[in-house]
């Protein structure tokens, strides 16, 4: 039996979609002009840039959107599939600062600081994506959306969960993924990566937003709706009135998204939070936050669709007990909720800082996790009494070979970053920070980059240095193989 | 004997006030405001001795945790309503109520979040600060030909992304290059904004939440009094 958390009972489930179906209709939702002439094309109301979305419309157009699709690595396999109860998990995305691995303090994040968060999660088989997880503040914010990609492209196999921050970077990002999945036919036959959407709470598609959802679903990109309530701030303040405001973002996104390609692979996502009543910010790792995410998840999951959320952060402004025990706690209840895509491992600080020691720490709590859903299994006809007819009440059950046939599939054993009294080399006692360090450089020097096949290695190159010298940017920050790339003649 | 009467009666009416601010309460607060107009008592009396104890008695219980920012705006508006009706009573005696500051607020360009801006522009209001909010997405230019504009002693930027909170810094170039920063302080917020941040980009200060946003804002003001070698009105 595969353990299943859920918040919602089936009526409530009901209540929340009519009223979001409601609100969809009146007040309506704000769009950008870019959607208007699509939307009354399909017969909706727009004015005063207020789309009134009928019911009957937008039901139907959630009806076209595919129940799962799948995003593959880089050898054209599927490697991550959304839809159904599978559960995946990759590092947060888009901050600004990482906590430096010496110092433990927040500075600005830059190119290297991503380029070895990347190796890191690439190493670890509990991350399924990648993410492009960092700004770095060594390459020009012009160009901050794409080569924030093209490092993880560069550096990575896995699918990637991306987004751009302008209408205008969408079309770089998405030149730039064709080119590494040789052509935009490539591209949507076996999309790399997936974009995510933001809408602006309460209930507005803003300009770029709106674009975005549209030009996506013609490439046959796929879309993740980050819908983000503030519940009492941008968002009514009882958590199944955010959960209703969450599902009318969504349901309207999707109905924009499906007008433009129907069928075109779009996730019901999010990053609800609760509005800190005393401070004003938004705590990822409140139990609330995470109650949002998991009933979102559910209305999603209910009207069938693949679902995304953001867990596994925490809020502290250091890797510590708080931090961790806020993002284990949402570790564990997104993975028993189902969710397909969990995003935000590594991250604390209220989403504004990386930690790649904080990320293979979360790896562990996603282990468990991911050991917790697969639950309780018989394995074999006796689940008890065959151990004990050949053991009698002596107990020497770890004489058996059922036991040494079976304790690898019952138990699920951590790296060294959790004490599990393993006695060190040096029979010192290193704290987790100090474990977590450790486990960093050893997968960092473990790593091993694959080239890109043929001529695309040369192509990415040079697109980077185009597209880069427009901007200013000097070199390729990051990219460490430009030796070998010119030894090689890729330049 | 009447006249200690008459004293303990204007004390009352002080306390009341200051307590409709406490409560939160709107209505309240009008009535009284006009209660006072109507007997007679001074439209300044009521604001120095009502209505701002009773702000600041707010200020200093959500600082200890004891109320809450649905609490803090529910207080600023019940000023708002009480200021409703003694403004204008001021005005007819030629009159104003001592200004704190000018500050001009908005979101930083590419952000469209505001939730954050408004509580810092309610507060501040509240608490005598005469505020001009641009509104969200808004240019460094826009900044600076708004401070430029109103005489700004305060330009306060905000930003809810890690991507748009870098624009922060551009609106400090602005006021560089319309040669306004030595007249103008700078106050950054936002949920990813960090007192390093501010450092960083060289603004003047930075406040973790709406109330630390109004102690800045006076401290600010101070600063800027200090440097001009003035004292800054409705200050105590």
């Amino acid at each position: 039996m595969r353990p299943k958390f859920q918040l919602l009972d089936k009526p409530l489930i009901e209540r929340i979609l009519d009223e979001a179906f409601q609100l969809i209709e009146d007040p309506g939702v704000r769009v950008a002009p870019y959607v208007v002439e699509l939307l009354r094309s399909a017969g909706v109301a727009v004015s005063d840039g207020v789309a009134h979305i009928p019911e009957a419309l937008a039901r139907r157009l959630l009806d076209l959107a595919p129940r799962g699709f799948c995003l593959y690595d880089r050898s054209g396999k599927p490697a991550v599939r959304y839809g159904g109860d599978d559960v995946h998990f990759d590092p947060g995305s888009s901050c600004l600062n990482i906590l430096d691995p010496t110092t433990q303090q927040a500075r600005p994040a830059m190119a290297a600081d991503l380029v070895r968060l990347v190796q890191v999660a690439e190493m670890l088989p509990e991350f399924s994506a990648q993410s492009t997880a960092m700004v770095c503040n060594d390459v020009p914010q012009e160009i901050g959306d794409w080569y924030r990609l093209l490092l993880v492209l560069w550096y990575s196999k896995k699918p990637v969960v991306t987004g751009a921050f302008s209408a205008s970077s969408l079309h770089t990002l998405l030149d730039l993924l064709a080119i590494e999945s040789g052509g935009s036919e490539a591209l949507r036959l076996h999309p790399r990566a997936i974009f995510d959407v933001c809408p602006s709470p309460p209930l507005n598609w803003s300009e770029f937003a709106s674009q975005n959802l549209v030009d996506l679903a013609r490439a046959g990109v796929p879309a993740e709706i980050v819908s983000m309530p503030l519940a009492g701030a941008t968002a009514p303040v009882t958590l199944a009135g955010s959960v209703v405001q969450h599902a009318a973002e969504c349901i309207s996104g999707i109905t924009i998204h499906q007008l433009a390609q129907p069928g075109s692979p779009i996730v019901w996502g999010g990053a609800p939070a609760i509005f800190d009543m005393r401070t004003g910010k938004t705590p990822m790792g409140a139990i609330e936050t995470a109650m949002l995410d998991v009933a979102c998840a559910q209305v999603g999951k209910y009207v069938g669709l693949p679902t995304h959320a953001y867990m596994v952060a925490g809020d502290g402004r250091v890797i510590d007990a708080q931090v961790e025990m806020e993002s284990g706690m949402s570790a564990v209840l997104g993975a028993l909720s189902g969710i397909n895509m969990i995003s935000g491992a590594g991250m604390l600080d209220f989403l504004a800082c990386h930690s790649v020691e904080k990320l293979v720490i979360d790896a562990e709590a996603i282990a468990s996790a991911q050991r917790l859903i697969a639950g309780i299994e018989p394995r074999g006809d006796s689940l008890a009494a065959a151990v004990f007819a050949q053991t009698g009440l002596h107990g020497d059950f770890l004489k058996l070979k059922e036991t040494r046939a079976l304790f690898r599939k019952e138990q699920h054993f951590p790296s060294a970053v959790i004490d599990r009294g393993l006695a060190s080399t040096d029979g010192s006692t290193p704290g987790i920070l100090e474990r977590a360090g450790q486990r960093v450089e050893e997968l960092i020097a473990a790593y091993t980059r694959h080239p890109l096949p043929g001529d695309r290695e040369k192509e990415i190159i040079s697109f980077a240095q185009r597209e880069g010298k427009k901007a200013g940017l000097e070199g390729l920050p990051g990219i460490i193989e430009l030796e070998y790339a010119r030894e090689v003649g890729l330049l | 004997m009447p006249r200690q009467h008459g004293r303990d009666m204007l004390d009352d009416l002080f306390s009341t006030m200051r307590q409709s601010i406490i409560d939160g309460a709107p209505d309240t607060a009008s009535s009284l405001a006009r209660q006072a107009v109507d007997s007679g008592v001074a439209p300044l009396d009521a604001i120095t001795n009502g209505y701002v104890p009773g702000m600041h008695d707010v200020g200093e219980q959500f600082a200890k945790g004891q109320m809450f920012l649905p609490d803090m705006m529910a207080s600023a508006e019940a000023m708002r309503a009480a200021m409703a009706v003694l403004d204008p009573e001021l005005s007819k005696l030629g009159a104003e109520r001592p200004m704190a500051g000018v500050v001009v607020l908005g979101t930083t360009k590419g952000d469209i979040h505001e939730i954050g801006k408004i509580l810092v522009g309610t507060l501040l209001s509240a608490h005598g600060f005469r505020v001009h909010d641009l509104g969200v997405d808004v240019a460094g230019d826009t900044f600076a030909a708004k401070a430029r504009e109103l005489g700004a002693d305060i330009v306060g930027v905000s930003a809810l992304l890690t991507t748009t909170m870098r624009n922060q810094k551009g609106v400090i170039e602005s006021l560089e290059k319309a040669g306004l920063r030595s007249q103008v302080k700078v106050m950054v917020g936002g949920a990813p904004v960090t007192r390093r941040w501010a450092e960083q980009i060289g603004a003047d200060g930075y406040a973790k939440d709406a109330m630390s946003a109004v102690d800045l804002a006076r401290e600010l003001m101070n600063q800027k009094v200090l440097q001009q070698g003035g004292s800054v009105a409705g200050q105590t």
